[in-house]
């Protein structure tokens, strides 16, 4: 009970400054607006796709889950100014929950991440997106374990690297292959195929593509939904030890 | 209140490709009773924040006990915990939230409901004058002010002690005075106020007992009186224009002088009794035909001690 108290606690202020500063809600989701805009349009032809509808509905449900990466990837960042101003010792010097300090924040994450997921989905219905509402869900559901994964080894690494000179080309060296190897942006063949099986990601993306064709019953949806929980329970548990043993 | 015995930390550094340990803390005795103010003097890097953060569970120990207001460190950090508040040297605000969110939010996390916790956001903004900007952002708030917030935050489930880490470090003059104050109405609300400084002024005015610290270690503890008396005697600083050298070698035979030590622009002697050094001084250099330009008797400063336990003054590390 004091876990679910004091994580409640923790989102409750960490919602509070997200809501302050809207403006990084909105920046999060410049980047996939950029690509929905712009990278949409030549989808068409380069598929050879018979309408740009069609494009769009290949393209988008992975662009969301690109949105989920990227949003959650970089969070560490949050919490290394958070120590560095003293919140985090401040935090520890309490009897306060070292798993709620976590999970506050990864769930701030999947909120946010949630508002910007849904805000991209509605702003592509206009280029022809169509899903049903229950598939939509499920297709969020899966986005969150995504974000909560991330966000959780996103913070481990900030606690043990605890400078942004360090997090940075890190994260930047295992986002990019985990992008190109997922499959978001071209269809994958050839050897990148077979190497992008090992990416969870790229399972996401297949899953994500199989529920806005209104197909939940597709074997690549509990596939993802099994791989990412199973990823997520791991990282938690890494992220939640790392958290006690430097958070002592 | 506080008790350890033997408490010991060492880190391992590494430069370039050697490891090095560093012991920060190499075996700490310290006793400190309820509603005292004690102090732990001491140059920068001495081990006195490594020490502080041991006994607010902050980092764990390599070996000794502590016993912090009837909880034990080792077995039971969780109680510890309930029962102290520690402020950190450089500050635990946010810049985008204001003092009462902070005071709020802090009480809750020590499980605290939520009306309860607004109440006494309510009674420590009042307490350290800090209800005219409650509700501004921690940003607009200037050095003192924000640093009162610090100690607010420090005491708002009223912890039977509370750790100040140089509390008034960076502050000026004025906001160092009102600091002060701030540490003794603490005192006198029977809070157990244990504060680290590398001031020697604050060291004396501030505290009821202190330890003094160096390398490490414990070199000398009691109050300040005390600390001072063990410095035997009276200091004389001779103000010499030139001709040091001579002048250290003249009295340096001389039986009442106990230690003479040569500083910027003159000598410094440790004497039993300032009152007849002096005309024995003078005389002496006087009848050399050496210039004096000022003598001065001081009562032992708490640099003294310092230096007297250590070989260095506090002043120059």
């Amino acid at each position: 009970m004091k876990l679910l108290r004091d994580t409640w606690l923790i989102f409750q202020r960490q919602m509070l400054l997200v809501l302050r500063n809207p403006v990084w809600v909105v920046i999060g989701i410049l980047q996939p607006l950029y690509f929905l805009l712009l990278f949409g349009p030549l989808l068409k032809d380069a598929l050879n796709a018979p309408t740009t509808a069609d494009a769009y509905r290949f393209f988008v449900p992975g662009l969301l889950v690109m949105l989920a990466m990227f949003g959650s990837m970089f969070v560490g960042f949050g919490l290394i100014a958070e120590l560095r101003a003293g919140v985090i010792e401040r935090s520890r010097v309490t009897p306060v929950s070292r798993l709620a300090l976590m999970l506050g924040r990864s769930l701030r994450d999947v909120a946010t991440l949630i508002v910007q997921a849904a805000l991209i989905t509605v702003l592509a219905i206009p280029f022809g997106l169509t899903v049903r509402v229950g598939d939509v869900l499920l297709a969020y559901l899966m986005l969150g374990l995504i974000g909560v994964m991330l966000s959780a080894a996103s913070n481990a690494l900030a606690l043990k690297l605890r400078s942004e000179d360090a997090l940075a080309p890190l994260m930047n060296g295992v986002a990019q292959p985990l992008l190109l190897l997922s499959g978001i942006l071209l269809p994958l063949t050839g050897w990148v195929a077979t190497v992008a099986d090992f990416n969870p990601f790229s399972w996401a993306v297949d899953a994500s593509r199989a529920l806005f064709a209104g197909d939940p019953g597709d074997s690549s949806v509990w596939q993802a939904l099994l791989i990412l929980g199973t990823l997520t329970v791991l990282t938690l548990f890494w992220s939640a030890r790392s958290f006690a043993r430097s958070v002592r | 209140m506080i008790e350890t015995k033997g408490l010991r930390k060492s880190f391992r550094s590494r430069q370039g490709r050697e490891t090095k340990t560093v012991e920060a803390v190499r075996g700490v005795d310290l006793y400190v009773g309820e509603g005292e103010i004690f102090g732990f003097l001491g140059p920068n890097g001495a081990g006195k924040t490594t020490t502080l953060r041991m006994l607010a569970t902050l980092i764990e120990p390599d070996g000794g006990e502590a016993t912090i207001a009837g909880a034990d460190l080792r077995r039971d950090p969780g109680e510890v915990r309930r029962r102290i508040g520690y402020v950190a040297q450089g500050g635990s605000t946010w810049d985008e939230v204001s003092a009462r969110e902070e005071l709020v939010l802090h009480a809750r996390m020590y499980g605290i409901g939520k009306a309860d916790a607004q109440r006494r956001a309510v009674r420590a903004l009042e307490a350290f004058q800090l209800t005219e900007f409650a509700d501004r952002k921690c940003k607009t708030y200037s050095g003192g002010q924000r640093r009162r917030v610090d100690i607010a935050l420090g005491v708002i489930h009223d912890p039977k002690v509370v750790f100040l880490d140089e509390p008034t470090t960076g502050l000026d003059p004025q906001s160092r005075a009102h600091m002060w104050d701030e540490i003794r109405r603490l005192r006198s609300e029977g809070v157990t106020v244990f504060v680290t400084t590398h001031y020697l002024e604050e060291a004396d005015a501030l505290c009821d007992r202190l330890a003094i610290m160096d390398y490490g270690e414990i070199v000398a503890e009691g109050t300040p009186d005390e600390l001072k008396r063990e410095v035997a005697g009276d200091v004389v600083t001779v103000g010499l224009n030139g001709s040091t050298p001579e002048a250290a070698q003249l009295l340096d035979s001389e039986a009442y002088v106990n230690k003479l030590e040569t500083v910027e622009g003159g000598l410094r002697l440790y004497v039993d009794q300032g009152a007849t050094a002096i005309p024995q001084i003078l005389r002496k250099i006087d009848g050399a035909g050496i210039h004096l330009g000022t003598i001065e008797l001081h009562r032992p400063s708490l640099d003294d001690v310092f230096l007297e336990k250590t070989g260095r003054s506090l002043r120059e590390s």
